[in-house]
Parts: structure tokens; C-alpha cells; sequence
């Protein structure tokens, strides 16, 4: 992608890790260390399966959760690290969208209320409040009359919209997209990705798109990460990873995909993993991902495969590769 | 083939404060000995009320059977007493359900669960019934079945709990498996064993399964017959190959157009459907689906279509069926193709 | 098809996508007070308890002035009359008093007081409560431990010591009723709290850069209004009994101040004799709480969200 070229990364993740304490001495190790960097106007995947700390990475970035160590840089800032007016730009340029419809708009608020809430908190006074809401209305497909309803009179996908709607009054350049259509029906899910869409190619911006459908997350990135039991397996550009999955994780995932053609049954491979996802408060040695690893060898169980770059572009944690 | 299950224009409805929400509105199928029928559609569309009201799980109230019979093996379901209905449920008819903790008791132990459906419709002792059961555990691949006879349900992960509520599904060999949704709530790689295993067991024990479901992906990769089903009515059926291969209803287009394509390019955009579904508490005059249809013409406004038969097994309710829209339907067709 | 006759031509029109309004919304509009009260409005029982609070509440204001006494004048030629003649309609009492003023006028002041120490239990159990469960953590472990030492007193004994600290009134009662009355409040607005805080929308103001205050006032307690209003109505009646109970034992208002406490206190003593003295004021009392009751119940059935689809 034209994009990812000699352009200065918008946001560098290097070696977070977010630890959670449950239940006395015990730590849920959520994301253990992972790197990637995200340049303007792409949009990154980020895909795993429920567990694997696809979220916590996404809330650790904007500053839902403090991290553990590590440093997540944002336009050349750590934004742990913000404070008063720099924390208040960050909020407005780095923005989320949330996966529960249904739990990501206050029910006792009025629509209105609920886009303009950053315009109120960042005091945006440029135009009139409701002139601006109602513009925002309109860019996500909604109209006016929407603005003095309540969330609950609204569908899924609406719902999901009006959330996009409040993310963008404040006009941010970075948005982190948390599962934002998994709890969608299918044709509401195409509406919202559209919307998405269009969104980058008339504002620039840049999506970190997490979820755990592989072929919608296909679809809308330029380059994908698959994480599991909170460390980044693989990472390349989507096709390079649809096309040539190097890690053995990558490939069970994506043939467990199952593909609405009837005619395609017999003729696809499957690597059906066996067993569980392990605990993320006890994982393996080693390898996380050896356990289930159909070509586990001997150092997967002593040695962490390092995080190394392949191909250009390409890269993958495992011993297979080195 | 037989038909062991014949569900025909069955009514549904559900009595809110608000009024009568006509959930399943004349919905007709039937299931073959053996066959895998997947019911497809969104959220709202009535397919888990379908798949409830047949196992009578639906209270009365606030629901209520309106029209319709269930004739399994010919005798008709809806009829019977709360009595006789006991003796169809998990022994004839056995059901799977989406959230796995949720239908399982987490106070007692996943062995007793299942012992207790053997004991109730098999009439075993109780040192049999519990061997039966561990064979079960160990038919749908949970590991020491002996030991984790004795576990509870929070003991077990969201896929083993799955398993487990398949063997105390099929403990009683059952020949219908109703599977509302069964893998929705579990990961892809969890999913893709759960399916194995669904298949593998109906291969093996002849159970024909009737899949609720809102992933094309998995109907693609189990069914034999689908049934699409749009604001409690069916809009069409047909064989698996039929349906993916030249789907007749606007409807059935819209939801394939709406996910990406493997190949999809990126620069292309997805074509959703516009709108949402109708509200069953007043449901429109002619075609549920002709408000967001980009084909509809001016009958659909004005009389629901009937289900028609378009080959032997495939049907569809649309008026562009009719003789009298033949050239408007070549016209689309050929529209549809060239994008 | 069998009906092809009957169709012309014309209908098979293309039209196209109708649904220009695809955006429209599918509900009608019912606000979430309108809901409640479409809930509220099926359980009999609540709306026979509303019926009855706002009977008694009527009489407690305009009912003194319906004949020509007032609650305190004595009339000591007729004591103790248990029927009605002159417009004592619920006869006198042992000091001739009209007994139907004092009825009502004690019926007002019981009422206020278990109105005022309801208020102050929303005061200091939201406030409490909210951010107990807001902020967790240390916080939330210090105010915990602090209304666990507060719990294990007995209340009675606070009472005690406060209405000697204080003149015996209604401000006192109050006071002492909401000393331990705020408790259960803030527990209620604790757990709800704490349960909210990790919904999504809370956790997009925090993202847009939201001040604690504004996710408290703003987001957290509208959305616990609703348990808050079942506790509230579930108070009352406990307001109004523990005041009686403590004008009972004499710790409350003293006669010749009234309240539904003093007077089934000052019954009592005529049971036997008069106890139109005693059954008067404890059927207004009985009522009131019966009445609370149903309703708490009804809009529990109404408010709950589980209730909810």
C-alpha cells in the first residue's frame, strides 16, 4: 500500500503490555508485549479470537487502561504520559467506536445530546451546536428529526451510526473501531462498513479495526494483525496474509472461516485446532500458541519465537521461520 | 427421502401490552429423514420462534398458536397436551441453543444433566444411565469424560459446554435436532469443531438437524435445504446449490451482496440493503420485503406474494415469479449479472 | 398460480425502491416514562395503592378544613365521643379534642417527616453511593468500611442519642430516621453504579475527555433513577412506621403535637373504653403503608430493567 511508504507511522506501539490483577496475586496477562505501528489514512485489522486482548490493545491506546510498561506513541507523543491541554487534544484526535449498540449510547440521553457530548466537553463553539449535530446526522445517513429521539427508537446499524456520529464531532484523525458491526445483522453490517469507508476517503483517516470476522476485516484493511493469547502472531499486508499465511494459527483461522459457497465444500483444506484457548492467567511456555500448534517442535515449549520481519513487511513469531 | 417433520402455515404470535406482535406469520417446511435444514435470516425474522414453537416451548401467554400445524411422523405437535409433549422433547426431538452457560444448570454436574434425560425417557438404572452417558461425553470429544462427568458447567469452556449440551441433546437418540444458532456464541476455530462434530454425529446416528442460523458461511458448509426467512414468513427455500447458486428473491440477493466476497476488492463497495425490517406489530399490507426492495413493483405494495414453486424443491414468494413480471425479472436478472 | 386473472398489467409496474423513508423509525415514540407507566397501569393492586396515598394525602392537607375545629382546642365536655355529632366525625378524644383534625393534621406531619428523611436518604446515599462505586478502589473500600461501622450500631441507639441532642420535632425525627435510612440507598446506587461504569457509554465520554463529575451527574445516576424511585417508595411507609414506632415509645413528638405515632400512642391508653381513639389514626396508618407497598411493588414490575427485552 502506497500509504505505508516513507511515511512516518501516526501511532507506534512498542512492547505494551497490559496486566490485570483478579482475584489476589494472580495476573491476567490481557496483551504481553506487542509492537506495530499505524501510518495516516490506512486502516489496520486486528484480529484474534475472543481472549486474546484484540480489545485491551485498543483501550490501552486510548488511555481506557494505563499500561503496564511499554510505550504507545501518538503523532510522536506517549500518550500515557499526557496531561491538561495536550490529553485534551489527544481525546479529540484519537476517537472510538464501540461494539454494543444496544450499550454504547446513554438511553436517558437524547441523540442530540449524545453527538454533541464532545462538542460540549471541548467546547466547539464554531457553529451553532445544532447546526453542527445535525450536519453529523446527515454524514452518517441519518436526518434531522433523528435529534430529539431517543436511543431505543433506533435499530442496530442506526445505533452504530449515531456512535460514529459522536466519535467524528470531534473531528479525529485516529479512530479505534472496536468490534463495531459483530453485533449486527448481515446486511446492517455492509451499511456501517460503507459508511466507514467513506468516511476515510473524504476525511483521511485511519481506522484500527478490531473484530473477529476475518473476511469483513479483509475487506476494509490494508494490513492485518492476528493476535493470540495477548501477543501478535503475524502481521502483513491483507493479502500477503489471506494469500500466504505463514503463521499456523493464521492458517487454522482462516480455514475455519466458513465460506458461503456450497461449491467450494470439498475442495478446501481445514485445519481443525483441537482443544481450547488456554488461560490467559497460566499460558504455555514458551510459544503460547504450541498447545494447539499442529507442527509443534521441541523449542517451541522452551523458547518465545521472536517477532520478526519475513518478508518485507511481513511479520510473524515462530520457530518455523527461523 | 421421508419427511419426518411437516410444519405448515404456521402462525405465531406474541400478545405485548403494545398490541399483537405477529412474530411467525404462515411459515411452511419440512424436514427430511436424515437431511440438514438450515433456517436462515436476520434478527426479528421469527426463525427461533419457529424452531421454539415447535418443540412448544413458547408460553401461553403472552404467545399464542394462531393457525398451523407441527405434524411430526403425522401427528400434529400443536395439538397435543403439555403431557404428551414430554415424551417428544429430548426423546424425539431434542434442541441446542445459542449461549451455552445459559442452558445448562450451573448447580449441578454436566454427568448428572445428562443422566437425568436418559433415566426420564430410557428407562436405565442408574449405574447404566451414567455409563451411557460418559459414552456420550466421549462421543462428542470432551477428553476424560470419566472425570469430567463429575465437573460443573463453569468448570467447562464455552466450546466443551457446548459438547456437553450436544451429548445430553442426543443422549436420548432423538430423531430431531433443532440447533438454534449453536455456534454464534464461539469463536471460528471453536465453531469449525463444533460443526465437524455435528456433522460427524449425524452421519453416524442418521439425526436430521434442523440449523437456526444467521451465517450464510455455515449454512454453506452443513445444510442440504435452506429456508430464507424474512419478518416471520418464508421468502424462499430450496436446496442448498439452489439457493447459493441462482437465489430468486430479492431478498436472498440483498443478504449474499451484503458480505464480502473472498475476492473481494477493496476499492469495491459492499451493497447492503437499505432500511430495516418491518415492525410485526403492524405489518405492511403487501410485501414484507417491498419497502427496501429495489425491484418492487406496484402489486408488492398491494398483496403479499405466495410461496410458488419454481422447481420441484425450490420456492419462492415474490412477485416477480409471476408469469406476468417475466420480462421485468429477465430484465433485473440480466441487470444483476453484468454488475 | 391459480389468481392470474384477476391481476392487470398495471401492477406489475416497476416502481422501484420505495422506501425513500428507509430511515424512518420503526417504534412508535414511547418515552421510558411513558413505558413504566403503561407498565405500571396493568398492576391493579399499584394503581389502587396510588389511588389510596392520594386520597389520604388529599385529607391530610384539605381535610382539617372541612368542619370548624382545630387539632389542639380541648373541649372538655365531650370527651371520648365515639360518634359523629357536631361535625366531629371521628368523635374526640380523651382531652375533647376533635379527633377527625387531629387525625388529619397528625396524618401531615407523619407524612412530612417520612418525606423529609426519604429526601435526606436520596441526598446522602446517592452522593455516597456514587461515588463509592464510581471510583472504587481505595475510596470505594473506605466508605465501605465506614458504613459497616455505621450499620453495626444499632440504630436505635443513634437515634437516641440525637433526639437528645436535638429539641424533639420534625427536624429531628427526620434526621435520626435518615442517620441510618441512607445505608440501603447507597448501597442500591453503589451496586448500579458499579455495574454501570463499564458500559460502553460511559466508557465513550471518557474517551471524548469527560470530567468525572459530568459521567456521574450526567450518565451514571439518570441511569439509576429508576431503582432509586423503587427504594424511595419502599422507605416511605418504613419512614412513616419508624416514626410512629418512636412516638410510641415516646421518643418522638410529645403531645399535644400529633402525629399517626402519637395518636395510636395516646389510643392506646383508651383502648378498652374509647378505641375509636386508637382505631381511627392505626386504619390511616395501616392504609398509608398498605398503600406504599403496592406501589413500590408495581413500579418495581415497571422500572426493573431485567423486565425489560
Amino acid at each position: 500500500m502506497s500509504a505505508t511508504e516513507k511515511k512516518e507511522p501516526i501511532l507506534s506501539v512498542k512492547n505494551v503490555k497490559k496486566h490485570f490483577q483478579v482475584g489476589g496475586k494472580k495476573i491476567l496477562k490481557a496483551v504481553d508485549g506487542i509492537s506495530f505501528d499505524i501510518y495516516p489514512g490506512e486502516t489496520l485489522g486486528l484480529v484474534g479470537e475472543s481472549g486474546c486482548g484484540k480489545s485491551t490493545v485498543g483501550r490501552t491506546l486510548i488511555r481506557l487502561y494505563n499500561a503496564t510498561s511499554g510505550e504507545v506513541s501518538f503523532k510522536g507523543k506517549n500518550v500515557h504520559e499526557l496531561k491538561g491541554k495536550e490529553l485534551k487534544q489527544l481525546n479529540r484526535s484519537m476517537q472510538m467506536i464501540f461494539q454494543d449498540p444496544y450499550a454504547s449510547l446513554n438511553p436517558r440521553m437524547k441523540v442530540m445530546d449524545i453527538i454533541a457530548e464532545g462538542i460540549d466537553i471541548h467546547g466547539l463553539n464554531g457553529k451553532k451546536r445544532e447546526d453542527r449535530v445535525i450536519e453529523l446526522l446527515e454524514t452518517v445517513g441519518l436526518n434531522k428529526s433523528h435529534a430529539t429521539r431517543f436511543p431505543h427508537e433506533f435499530s442496530g446499524g442506526q445505533r452504530q451510526r449515531i456512535g460514529i456520529a459522536r466519535a467524528l464531532a470531534v473531528e479525529p484523525d485516529f479512530i479505534i473501531a472496536d468490534e463495531p458491526i459483530s453485533a449486527l445483522d448481515v446486511s446492517v453490517q455492509a451499511q456501517v462498513v460503507n459508511l466507514m469507508k467513506k468516511l476515510q476517503r473524504e476525511r483521511g483517516l485511519t481506522y484500527l479495526f478490531i473484530a473477529h470476522d476475518l473476511s469483513m476485516v479483509k475487506y476494509i484493511s490494508d494490513r492485518v494483525g492476528v493476535m493470540y493469547l495477548g501477543n501478535l502472531v503475524e502481521l502483513a499486508d491483507s493479502d500477503e496474509m489471506y494469500d500466504n499465511p505463514l503463521h499456523p494459527y493464521t492458517q487454522a483461522l482462516l480455514s475455519a472461516v466458513p465460506i458461503a459457497d456450497p461449491s467450494l465444500k470439498n475442495e478446501r483444506e481445514r485445519v481443525i485446532l483441537k482443544g481450547d484457548v488456554p488461560s490467559p492467567i497460566d499460558p504455555p511456555s514458551g510459544c503460547k500458541f504450541r498447545t494447539r500448534c499442529p507442527q509443534a517442535m521441541d523449542i517451541c515449549a522452551s523458547t518465545i519465537p521472536e517477532w520478526k520481519e519475513i518478508k518485507e513487511k511481513h511479520f510473524v513469531a515462530c520457530h518455523l521461520y527461523n | 427421502m421421508s419427511k419426518i417433520l411437516d410444519v405448515r402455515d404456521l402462525h405465531v404470535s406474541f400478545h405485548t401490552y403494545s398490541g399483537e406482535v405477529k412474530a411467525v406469520r404462515g411459515v411452511s417446511f419440512d424436514v427430511e429423514k436424515g437431511q440438514t435444514l438450515a433456517i436462515v435470516g436476520e434478527s426479528g425474522c421469527g426463525k427461533s420462534v419457529t424452531s421454539q414453537a415447535i418443540m412448544k416451548l413458547i408460553l401461553t401467554p403472552p404467545g399464542e398458536y394462531k393457525h398451523g400445524e407441527v405434524l411430526y411422523n403425522g401427528k400434529d405437535l400443536v395439538k397435543m397436551s403439555e403431557k404428551e409433549m414430554e415424551q417428544i422433547r429430548g426423546k424425539e426431538i431434542a434442541m441446542i441453543f445459542q449461549d451455552p452457560m445459559t442452558s445448562l444448570n450451573p448447580t449441578m454436574t454436566v454427568g448428572k444433566q445428562i443422566v437425568e434425560g436418559i433415566i426420564k425417557h430410557q428407562k436405565l438404572s442408574k449405574a447404566e444411565a451414567k455409563e451411557k452417558a460418559i459414552e456420550m461425553l466421549k462421543l462428542v470429544g470432551i477428553p476424560s469424560p470419566e472425570s469430567r462427568f463429575t465437573q460443573y458447567p463453569h468448570q467447562f469452556s464455552g466450546g466443551m459446554r457446548q459438547r456437553a449440551m450436544i451429548a445430553i441433546a442426543l443422549s436420548c437418540n432423538p430423531n430431531v435436532l433443532i440447533a438454534d444458532e449453536p455456534t454464534t456464541a464461539l469463536d471460528v476455530t471453536i465453531q469449525a469443531q463444533i460443526m465437524d462434530l455435528m456433522k460427524d454425529l449425524q452421519a453416524r446416528l442418521g439425526t436430521s438437524i434442523i440449523l437456526i442460523t444467521h451465517d450464510l458461511g455455515v449454512v454453506a458448509e452443513t445444510a442440504d435445504r435452506v429456508v430464507v426467512m424474512y419478518a416471520g414468513k418464508v421468502v424462499e427455500s430450496g436446496t442448498i446449490n439452489e439457493i447459493f447458486a441462482e437465489p430468486r428473491h430479492p431478498y436472498t440477493w440483498g443478504l449474499m451482496n451484503s458480505m464480502p466476497k473472498l475476492n473481494q476488492d477493496r476499492s469495491e463497495e459492499l451493497s447492503p440493503i437499505p432500511g430495516a425490517p418491518p415492525d410485526l406489530l403492524a405489518p405492511p399490507k403487501g410485501c414484507a420485503f417491498a419497502a427496501r426492495c429495489k425491484y418492487a413493483m406496484k402489486i408488492c405494495q398491494e398483496v403479499d406474494p405466495e410461496l410458488t414453486e419454481h422447481s420441484k424443491d425450490h420456492r419462492v414468494a415474490c412477485w416477480l415469479e409471476h408469469p406476468m413480471a417475466e420480462a421485468y425479472r429477465k430484465e433485473v436478472v440480466e441487470g444483476r449479472e453484468s454488475v | 398460480m391459480s389468481t392470474e386473472k384477476t391481476y392487470t398489467p398495471d401492477l406489475f409496474e416497476p416502481i422501484g425502491q420505495l422506501d425513500k423513508r428507509a430511515e424512518q423509525l420503526n417504534r412508535k415514540q414511547v418515552g421510558v416514562w411513558k413505558d413504566a407507566w403503561l407498565r405500571f397501569k396493568q398492576n391493579k393492586g399499584a394503581l389502587l395503592g396510588l389511588f389510596l396515598v392520594l386520597v389520604i394525602g388529599l385529607l391530610a392537607i384539605f381535610g382539617p378544613l372541612i368542619n370548624d375545629y382545630d387539632w389542639s382546642s380541648q373541649n372538655v365536655t365531650i370527651k371520648n365521643q365515639d360518634t359523629a355529632v357536631d361535625g366531629h366525625y371521628f368523635g374526640t378524644d380523651h382531652a375533647g379534642r376533635d379527633l377527625w383534625q387531629r387525625v388529619w393534621y397528625g396524618a401531615k406531619v407523619s407524612l412530612m417527616i417520612a418525606f423529609l428523611a426519604v429526601f435526606l436518604d436520596v441526598i446522602i446515599g446517592v452522593t455516597i453511593g456514587g461515588i463509592s462505586g464510581y471510583f472504587g478502589g481505595r475510596v470505594d473500600a473506605v466508605i465501605q468500611r465506614f458504613i459497616e461501622i455505621i450499620y453495626s450500631i444499632p440504630n436505635l441507639i443513634i437515634i437516641i442519642l440525637l433526639i437528645m441532642l436535638m429539641e424533639p420535632g420534625i427536624w429531628a425525627i427526620a434526621i435520626s430516621i435518615a442517620m441510618t435510612g441512607w445505608v440501603p440507598m447507597s448501597r442500591i446506587v453503589r451496586a448500579q453504579v458499579l455495574k454501570l461504569r463499564s458500559q460502553e457509554y460511559v466508557l465513550a465520554a471518557r474517551t471524548l475527555g469527560a470530567s468525572h463529575k459530568r459521567i456521574l451527574l450526567k450518565h451514571l445516576i439518570p441511569n439509576v433513577i429508576g431503582p432509586i424511585i423503587i427504594a424511595v417508595t419502599f422507605s416511605i411507609p418504613s419512614a412513616i412506621f419508624f416514626e410512629a414506632f418512636l412516638s410510641f415509645i415516646g421518643l418522638g413528638l410529645r403531645p399535644p403535637e400529633a402525629s399517626l405515632g402519637v395518636l395510636i400512642s395516646e389510643g392506646n391508653g383508651f383502648m378498652q373504653l374509647s378505641p375509636h381513639n386508637l382505631i381511627w389514626p392505626a386504619t390511616v396508618l395501616s392504609i398509608l403503608m398498605f398503600a406504599f407497598n403496592m406501589i413500590g411493588d408495581g413500579l418495581r414490575d415497571a422500572l426493573d430493567p431485567r423486565m425489560k427485552k
